[in-house]
């Protein structure tokens, strides 16, 4: 009860830290992923051709698809009882391409598509994460993914589709991150009160850091800027 | 089968020059796997996908599963062939043990069948595949087995293509990109080992010590064999380069970044990856890449030197008109066109049709190296056991010579011309005539 109440009382205190990430320079220019079109089943659940999608910015310079997380936290992971997070499978193209979730939290991969893929979670070297390689039939049973270890943008990828299917997690000892959307702003929810480290993360763009504190009920502020140089 | 000559075997030699064809192929095959980064593709092994790999639907060949699936096929193709030089290699000594291992593996198939019969189709191949050695070894030549030397060769082979299947499977299974470029090597130096058995085996090889050979100088013997190894270490850093996943680490070409030498500050670096738009191969690329790639183009520049120094000693020492010196302007050939396609995989940002006959002439090359110095290797043994001829003998004595030019070109102290006689062959090392 006592563990309870504390918990209510913190919650109570904690805050919200939202932003907007803009992008600054322009961008190189996005390919047309033409592989797509040259395979005789993707090719069919396509009207145009499909383009990469790195750089998604709005006419203010808003940029999707950057991880936003707080820093040097470790050891909350919420993980194991938090929502499972969907990785779809659509026209032989990931969605979403870039996404984040706690250690242990299950990413249940979806293959929505008549054509088979192997979905192939590649971690970096040395993360501690393990690799998987695994068959999905055509609109075949789910599979469930989950990590054990923080990493920045593991790579999850379809080798039957070579050319073009990739997907990136991102995967934090706590819950506090978010992505921005495609009008670039991004929400943490219930950061504890406290001085924290700030990061955004952009798959091509880079990253950048900056200091925040947090008030007691108080909604914070922090805004950031990736450049192309 | 012979063909006039004691000992010569005319079909086992063909049927060496097929496995070496079917070699190049399986290598070409194995570069498209690479190219187009499908290794993965198919994630099981032995297995494909859970069947029996012979018996995987046709309907199921799509994407990069293709490429996979084809590769391990054939691999198993280049197996057989191996399997079966190795054997021709023992003459008719294998077909006892023809029958025998075709009997254990018909017993074997059998009683996969008849314990899991779910691993039907394993049962299946193990069974048909001792019904093939069955068959086979009622009617396997009955020619004579080859020379020690050469019936261990091709035991070497076949291990080496053992172990490269292996290789090739657990890459797959253990995730290991080292394993990889471990088995692109292997493969290489397997390519290597075939065509040696295919020079062994032939007429020319075999008849060789009956005709006036020429010169060799030991330097330049030497000269063939380290640009040889050179090229080999041009193929490990290729095979790394192949492995990284990474597309191309510099996509300029002859400059790197614009530049004679790239920035690899971190800076330079996190912009390289900022502009790089992927629509395959999407891994940032690091200095260690843009390292690795400058050091490939600086020792493919030191491979040309050699192999065009090496070309031009032959000529001077043996003339023109020698096979040796043809042989050394072809490997000139080969690196000119291995230049171009370098450049070509850069300028079509790694076309894996490109990027693919890189890998072909990477194989040639290295082979035909390792010929040039087998070959040279052996006049110099024939040197090495000669004795100097007595007076009157006519035929029997054999002339080696050696132009003043090459000599000088060569740092040779021998004399412009020496009469020597040659022991008999088919002694340690070399088969008889």
């Amino acid at each position: 009860m006592v563990s309870g109440l504390a918990a209510a009382l913190q919650a109570a205190a904690a805050a919200d830290i939202a932003g907007t990430v803009t992008l600054k320079g322009t961008p190189p220019k996005e390919k047309d992923i033409t592989p797509v079109m040259e395979d005789a089943n993707c090719s069919k659940l396509h009207t145009t051709v499909p383009t990469t999608h790195f750089y998604v910015v709005g006419p203010k310079g808003e940029l999707a698809d950057v991880v936003v997380s707080l820093q040097g936290i470790s050891g909350k992971s919420t993980g194991a009882s938090a929502p499972p997070v969907l990785l779809d499978q659509k026209g032989c193209i990931y969605v979403p391409s870039i996404f984040a979730v706690q250690t242990g939290q299950k990413i249940i991969v979806r293959n929505s598509d008549p054509v088979l893929h192997n979905v192939h979670a590649v971690p970096a070297e040395g993360s501690g994460n393990p690799e998987r390689n695994e068959a999905q039939l055509a609109n075949g049973p789910d599979l469930t993914f989950s990590f054990p270890k923080p990493e920045n943008f593991l790579k999850f990828t379809c080798d039957v589709h070579f050319k073009w299917m990739f997907a990136w997690v991102s995967i934090f000892d706590h819950p506090y991150f978010a992505v921005t959307g495609k009008d670039g702003t991004f929400k943490i929810a219930n950061v504890p009160p406290g001085k924290y480290k700030i990061q955004a993360a952009h798959r091509k763009a880079g990253v950048v850091t900056q200091e925040i504190e947090v008030k007691e009920g108080e909604p914070a502020k922090a805004d950031f800027t990736l450049e192309i140089k | 089968m012979l063909s006039g000559i004691t000992g010569w075997n005319r079909c086992l030699h063909r049927f060496a020059v097929l496995t070496a064809i079917a070699t190049l192929g399986l290598v070409g095959m194995g570069g498209l796997v690479t190219s187009y980064g499908v290794g993965m593709a198919v994630p099981d092994w032995p297995n494909t996908y859970g069947y029996n790999m012979f018996f995987f639907p046709l309907s199921q060949w799509v994407g990069g599963i293709f490429y996979e699936h084809t590769h391990r096929l054939a691999a198993s193709g280049v197996g057989l062939l191996t399997i079966m030089l190795g054997l021709w290699l023992y003459g008719r000594n294998a077909r006892s043990f023809m029958h025998w291992a075709g009997l254990i593996l018909l017993l074997a198939g059998g009683a996969t069948v008849v314990a899991v019969p779910r691993r039907w189709a394993d049962g299946l191949v193990l069974g048909l595949t001792g019904l093939a050695f069955l068959g086979a070894s009622r009617v396997w030549p009955r020619c004579e087995p080859s020379p020690k030397w050469l019936r261990r060769l091709g035991l070497a082979a076949f291990v080496a293509v053992l172990l490269q299947g292996v290789l090739g499977g657990l890459r797959v299974v253990l995730f290991q990109d080292a394993l990889g470029i471990f088995h692109a090597t292997l493969a290489q130096l397997f390519f290597v080992l075939i065509c040696a058995i295919a020079l062994f085996t032939s007429r020319w090889w075999q008849t060789q010590p009956a005709r006036p050979p020429s010169t060799i100088n030991y330097r330049l013997s030497t000269l063939f064999l380290l640009t040889t190894l050179l090229i080999l270490c041009q193929l490990t850093l290729g095979a790394t380069m192949r492995h990284q996943h990474a597309g191309l680490a510099i996509p300029d070409f002859p400059l790197a970044y614009g530049k004679l030498w790239p920035a690899t500050d971190a800076a330079s670096v996190a912009h390289y990856n900022q502009q790089r738009i992927e629509v395959m191969a999407a891994n940032p690329i690091t200095v260690f890449q843009i390292g690795l790639q400058m050091v490939h183009r600086l020792l493919a520049v030191a491979i040309l030197g050699a192999v065009a120094f090496a070309a031009w000693s032959t000529g001077r020492a043996l003339g023109g008109k020698n096979p040796l010196s043809r042989l050394a302007l072809v490997w000139l050939g080969l690196i000119l066109t291995q230049l171009l396609l370098g450049a070509a995989t850069i300028w079509s940002n790694k076309a894996a049709d490109i990027a693919t006959a890189h890998v072909l002439v990477g194989a040639l090359s290295l082979a035909l190296g390792a010929i040039l110095s087998i070959i040279s290797s052996r006049a110099l043994e024939q040197v090495g056991r000669a004795v100097p001829s007595a007076p009157g003998e006519g035929a029997q004595a054999r002339t080696f010579r050696t132009s003043s030019a090459a000599r000088g070109a060569l740092g040779t102290a021998r004399p412009a011309t020496t009469t020597l006689k040659p022991l008999p062959s088919g002694g340690p090392g070399f088969p008889s005539p």
